[in-house]
């Protein structure tokens, strides 16, 4: 198995006419925290819904664990251990907060009988941990939909961690968090990466947590992938300062 | 006794109370508390997918109707030639010996729930694909179909329908008869949902139904809990089908086994007026739905469709939470839902705590 848990190849991308992506490349080494910026509708999100399924992709190859997967549809993606969250957060409203969690459980190896099981002890306190965790065992009986943006984004990254996934694909997570929660949220991502062993791979404009958590970095502008590098390579950049500055 | 007292189960008594005593209390209308069974089946097993996963079909009226038909067919297959006791050209008198009719109606009743659960399968095959108004639409249109259908097929009638067998006993024996098996299948199916809701079904359902997309991006097998839940519906709908069509003692297409405009449309209004995706709406909804209809039939019949259509109008623009929604608002601490795990115990935080992070609060 190679050192890259994900492999996108020379992935192309069009809706219509526009390219959103065009012969996108790009390595996710197992374990670490690797982050994608690039201005807005530069094609970051579209790569991350190709990545997980959402749309088929016109040409190019995308491998998980050395697995092809650019055919395979959004759950089965899911069950096979790579997750997303979303950038306009996604739980379920109606829902308290431990059900969010409870029904969050991997799904990897579940049987027809497993559909009319209930969770049981450890599931449970795995949740509750999991919402202590992130700040949220206190609001564990409120409906999720009555909790602020913020906090639901918390819930949210509880949620995917109550699935146990192998690697996590992270769409902004600090946005809309106000300045001093993204301090906690920066720690338990680092910690979820270090202590669970949950590799990362995470769009974010906040080029000061991205800086600070990200082994690797690629940038995207323009549908295309830019450059590639550690953080302080990056910052260093031309290329990357150009396209933020809006030159090119 | 811990059984009786307990507060979850105090409805279930109240019912099962009810429901032995009301035909001694009320020997004028067992017939119409029977169906007031039969509205609680309905209304039930509606709020599975309208309530609970947010698909609000309107073809459920499908395996009732089909559980009616394939019960017919099978108990008089069993011992005639079907094509000979439908026949308008009959002309003479078909019996059925007590034996025969019991078990032909055992068995029929088995097949129509299970034949109706197929149908959902198949159907959910099709129409799962539709989301929001198109899939309300195009659960209607199963419904149109299969009344129009079973309207031109001739080896069950066509649109003049079937006599079905008649009951070997007296009309007094008959009415008990199938008030009780109403009874007991409407606590069946509250028993049944009771315990579904309480499972990861009950989860899945409710994940599916604030944000499918979600659903599917955790990998929740998103389809196949979709077609389970409405097969689930479909068996107690296929049995409510055949004890209805029996009870009944005589079956057509249009106006008892597929009645889009009548069954089906009060399905969708129990449940709205109850509170949808709640255990007790449905019930509440029943209750108050099929009074009012059974009082305006009775005293300004001739009103009755005005009066139900201003009750239709005033719950869905007015009081879309319905009673038992408007109760849990009203009196947020007395109905709280806890979740519970395991052996009746609140999950928590046992062991060792995971250490709290800088800038938790």
């Amino acid at each position: 198995m190679s050192d890259a848990i994900i492999a996108v190849d020379k992935v192309t991308k069009s809706y219509g006419g526009v390219v959103a992506n065009h012969a996108v490349s790009l390595k996710v080494p197992r374990g670490q925290i690797t982050g994608l910026i690039g201005p807005n509708g530069s094609g970051k999100t579209t790569l991350f819904n190709s990545i997980v399924g959402y749309h088929p992709i016109d040409s190019g190859s995308i491998r998980f664990q050395d697995r092809e997967i650019s055919q395979l549809k959004v759950q089965e993606i899911a069950r096979l251990g790579l997750l997303r969250t979303f950038q306009t957060t996604r739980i379920y409203g109606k829902m308290d907060c431990m059900r969010n969690m409870l029904i969050s459980i991997p799904h990897r190896k579940e049987r027809y009988s497993d559909m009319f099981s209930r969770a049981g002890p450890e599931i449970g306190d795995r949740a509750a941990h999991l919402l202590a965790f992130v700040g949220l065992y206190e609001k564990r009986n409120l409906l999720a939909g009555s909790l602020s943006f913020g906090q639901q984004k918390l819930l949210e990254f509880a949620m995917a961690l109550m699935n146990e996934p192998t690697v996590l694909l992270l769409d902004e997570p600090t946005a809309g968090i106000n300045p001093t929660l993204i301090n906690g949220l920066l720690d338990r991502l680092k910690r979820a990466n270090s202590e669970l062993g949950v590799t990362m791979f995470i769009i974010e404009h906040n080029m000061r947590v991205i800086m600070n958590i990200a082994s690797t970095i690629y940038c995207m502008a323009h549908g295309e992938m830019l450059a590639e590098g550690k953080p302080g390579e990056i910052q260093r950049d031309q290329r990357v300062i150009d396209a933020y500055l809006g030159e090119n | 006794m811990s059984f009786l007292a307990s507060k979850q189960n105090l409805p279930f008594v109240l019912i099962l109370v009810a429901g032995i005593a009301a035909p001694f209390l009320f020997p004028d209308h067992i017939n119409e508390i029977a169906v007031l069974w039969l509205m609680i089946v309905f209304a039930s097993t509606w709020d599975i997918l309208g309530g609970q996963m947010g698909y609000n079909s309107l073809g459920n009226i499908v395996f009732f109707g089909a559980g009616m038909y394939i019960c017919a067919i099978v108990q008089i297959g069993l011992f005639y030639d079907v094509g000979m006791y439908t026949s308008g050209a009959r002309t003479t008198h078909i019996v059925f010996t007590s034996d025969q009719y019991f078990t032909g109606f055992a068995i029929g009743t088995f097949v129509a729930g299970i034949g109706a659960a197929a149908l959902a399968i198949v159907a959910g095959w099709i129409v799962f694909g539709l989301r929001g108004p198109y899939f309300a639409i195009g659960t209607l249109g199963l419904a149109v179909a299969a009344g129009e259908m079973l309207s031109s097929w001739e080896l069950v009638g066509a649109a003049s329908g079937i006599s079905m067998p008649v009951f070997p006993g007296g009309p007094n024996v008959q009415r008990l008869f199938f008030y009780f098996l109403l009874f007991v299948l409407a606590l069946a199916t509250l028993v049944f949902v009771r315990w579904l809701y309480s499972t990861n079904f009950g989860l899945a359902l409710n994940a599916i139904r604030d944000d499918e997309e979600k659903a599917e991006a955790m990998g929740i097998h998103t389809r196949r809990y979709k077609r389970t839940a409405w097969a689930l519906s479909a068996v107690f709908l296929g049995f409510a089908g055949a004890i209805f069509g029996n009870m009944n003692g005589y079956i057509e297409p249009r106006n008892i086994a597929f009645p889009i405009a009548t069954f089906n449309l009060f399905m969708v209004v129990m449940v709205l007026l109850g509170g949808k995706g709640t255990l007790w709406g449905p019930v509440i909804g029943a209750v108050i739905f099929h009074t009012i209809k059974e009082v305006t039939w009775t005293y300004f019949l001739g009103w009755q469709f005005i009066a139900l259509g201003v009750l239709i109008v005033v719950t869905i623009v007015y009081f879309q939470q319905g009673v038992a929604g408007w109760l849990m608002e009203k009196f947020p601490e007395t109905f709280k839902q806890r979740t519970i795990i395991g052996r009746g115990r609140e999950p928590g935080l046992r062991g060792r705590l995971a250490p709290q992070p800088e800038g938790a609060e």
